[in-house]
């Protein structure tokens, strides 16, 4: 009983009020938290600032044409990173196409339909996968996923689509398209584990009102549940292409490493995160390292804007769902 | 009695403290050389290190394989005691530095063309000037005259050449297309000598293991792996043609005599690249790997500890490297590197 006597007597003192504030808590944790706040958006900001500074040279001897052009040529100091921007997109959103439908559908599976224990095994498994090192992936794509795809996948596309200059060329195995796959099957887990989660979070009443009002099952689900879980949905899908636009060790083992724009997806092509891990460690001149870095400053404001991308479209489809 | 047990005590006490200093001062002198570079002689370099460390207890010299790029960055910016690079500095590089910089060559290495191609067991022949049209896009298929000249007797397939190379900055790309610059004007002109260079043609894999990997599942492909991984990993490789017009097959002797043929011509900063050496047994693709040490090293110290390294890697460090598949050092240049070791100006060095 003593203590808490003493306390109330103190708060009552001027003197001893900022000691009280102290000890209860409140004060210290809202600064250190508003500390590490600041941290985060210094650490942003100092990381724009040191790639931007640290590109100086090819963005003046360059310019915009650093972005449009093709040639990355170490031995003339001529640089352009326009095929390994090129390269990273395709291999992303290759990667999206597969992964949202496969991935979202999973979720809906574990979710909605399957029995809880299932479920909860699944995930488990789940994030097993998510947490599995790229470079395994990437040993697994060129061992198992690379002779596949040259001696079956590749040219079965062909003659299937007999010419389309999409799935034309010689069928080296490594490339866009085995990128691709690669990378859709590391994101996969993401959008299946943070999907499920969402929708086990709508609330039950959703689900019982949409079955009341006459829907069927799989019509609760989709017309219901997936539309109310649609921003936690769009939040896994670009955690998911976040992840495939930095993915460095396993695209860099399929993808080919050819700085070259190619319709095809079968032709060997490169990417941002690729080149600068495999180059940044022999560059030697101050253009060619500068290069590079603003390689990573491209590759920077590229996840910039697609983040920003994604924020629009949330909001944009928040409105509109609040108008019906 | 008092006073003498006393003084007895004094003694000891004197005696015991000496004793503690006398064990303090190695301790308290013990002197850590960083260095920083070439990842190719990683293997040997840390081998030596560690030996040397052994041997005086004193020294320790502590190694980061970063790269050649990253070596040669340090030690310009002085930030390590001294680097490391499988290339010489160039020219501009060297005008940088805040004290003249001094290469001395260790170890040597090759770079072997190896392929995957199926019917084909015997070591298949290759010239300078074919690897470049092969390397530029201009040889296409395994059948080309070309090829089949060198190689009578060989059922060469009409399939399409798959060339893979390094997709990482390396030395082995440096030492490879310097090889091809110097027996190609063709390729001299249109892609030249870097650690990575624009290919005309190919895939890239990323490091030897890469390049190996992709040879293996890429049937009719061609490639090119430093001697030291295709010996340990048992990868066939063929054989090419050296200045003096003979075939040679790459191993530890062949690469010793290319430097041995450059030894008569050997410039005093030993910045030179031994490809297509002179000499009728040189390999014609090896070159040397450099240590970057300061002319005036900023700490007189450690510059002492680096003679001292130098001169005991020259003699006894050179009987280790064979054992970890590099080739050593002939005898002109370790005579000639030895007389160059004087210029650190390090006093207090043996």
């Amino acid at each position: 009983m003593t203590p808490l006597f003493a306390s109330t007597l103190a708060i009552g003192r001027p003197r001893f009020r900022l000691a009280a504030r102290l000890r209860s808590g409140d004060v210290v944790a809202e600064l250190v938290a508003f500390g590490f706040g600041l941290l985060l958006l210094l650490i942003t900001g100092l990381l724009a600032w040191e790639l931007w500074v640290n590109s100086a040279l090819p963005r003046h001897q360059f310019g915009w044409r650093f972005l449009v052009t093709q040639t990355w040529d170490p031995v003339a100091g001529n640089f352009g990173a326009a095929a390994f921007i090129h390269g990273t997109i395709v291999t992303s959103f290759l990667a999206l196409l597969i992964a949202v439908p496969l991935g979202v559908g999973a979720a809906i599976f574990l979710a909605e339909l399957a029995p809880p224990r299932l479920s909860d095994a699944a995930a488990l498994l789940l994030e097993l996968l998510a947490a599995i090192p790229s470079v395994i992936y990437g040993l697994i794509g060129i061992a198992v996923l690379v002779p596949i795809m040259r001696t079956v996948v590749e040219p079965f596309l062909k003659k299937v689509t007999g010419g389309f200059p999409l799935f034309s060329g010689p069928a080296y195995g490594v490339g866009y398209l085995a990128a691709g796959l690669v990378l859709a099957v590391m994101i996969t887990p993401f959008i299946v584990s943070v999907t499920r989660e969402v929708l086990l979070a709508v609330p039950r009443d959703q689900r019982e009102a949409a079955l009341a009002l006459g829907s069927t099952h799989w019509e609760s689900t989709w017309h219901v549940v997936l539309p109310y879980a649609r921003v936690g949905v769009y939040g896994a899908v670009f955690l998911a292409l976040g992840r495939a636009l930095g993915e460095t060790m396993a695209v860099t083992m399929v993808i080919g490493n050819r700085p070259e724009i190619a319709a095809s997806l079968f032709a060997p092509g490169y990417s941002m995160a690729a080149v600068i891990a495999n180059e940044f460690t022999e560059a030697t001149g101050d253009l060619y390292l500068q290069a590079l870095i603003e390689v990573g400053l491209v590759l920077f404001l590229l996840t910039m804007v697609i983040n920003a991308l994604a924020r629009l479209l949330i909001v944009a489809t928040a409105q509109r769902g609040s108008a019906h | 009695m008092v006073v003498l047990e006393h003084s007895m005590n004094l003694n000891r006490f004197c005696s015991l403290l000496i004793a503690i200093l006398l064990l303090g001062i190695p301790a308290a002198a013990q002197t850590t050389v960083t260095g920083a570079g070439a990842t190719f002689p990683y293997p040997i370099y840390s081998k030596w290190f560690d030996e040397y460390h052994k041997l005086h207890p004193e020294i320790q010299i502590n190694y980061q394989s970063i790269g050649s790029g990253g070596g040669i960055r340090q030690i310009l910016e002085g930030t390590v005691d001294f680097g490391a690079s499988d290339g010489p500095m160039t020219n501009e590089q060297l005008a940088q530095a805040k004290t003249k910089i001094l290469h001395f060559p260790t170890v040597l290495g090759a770079v072997v063309p190896t392929y995957s191609l199926a019917g084909v067991t015997q070591a298949l022949k290759f010239t300078g000037p074919v690897l470049a049209q092969i390397f530029l896009g201009m040889i296409t298929k395994w059948n080309d005259p070309a090829i089949a000249k060198l190689n009578p007797g060989v059922k060469l397939p009409g399939d399409d050449i798959v060339v893979i190379h390094r997709s990482d900055g390396s030395g082995t790309t440096y030492v490879w297309t310097d090889y091809l610059s110097k027996v190609s004007d063709a390729w001299k002109s249109k892609v030249g000598r870097n650690t990575s260079v624009n290919w005309p043609v190919g895939l890239g894999g990323k490091g030897n293991e890469g390049v190996a990997g992709l040879l293996k599942q890429m049937p009719s492909s061609i490639g090119y792996v430093e001697l030291i991984y295709a010996i340990q990993n048992r990868i066939p490789y063929g054989t090419v043609q050296n200045a003096a017009g003979n075939f040679v097959k790459a191993d530890l002797t062949s690469v010793t005599q290319a430097a041995a043929g450059a030894a008569k011509s050997m410039p005093v900063d030993f910045r030179v690249s031994i490809t297509n050496s002179p000499g009728a047994d040189a390999y014609p693709v090896s070159s040397f790997t450099w240590l970057l040490i300061p002319e005036k090293p900023a700490n007189p110290r450690k510059g002492a500890i680096l003679v001292g390294f130098l001169k005991w890697m020259l003699s006894d460090g050179q009987k280790m490297v064979e054992a970890l598949s590099y080739a050593p050092l002939p005898k002109e240049v370790v005579t000639q590197e030895l007389a160059a070791i004087t210029q650190i100006q390090a006093p207090g060095a043996k």
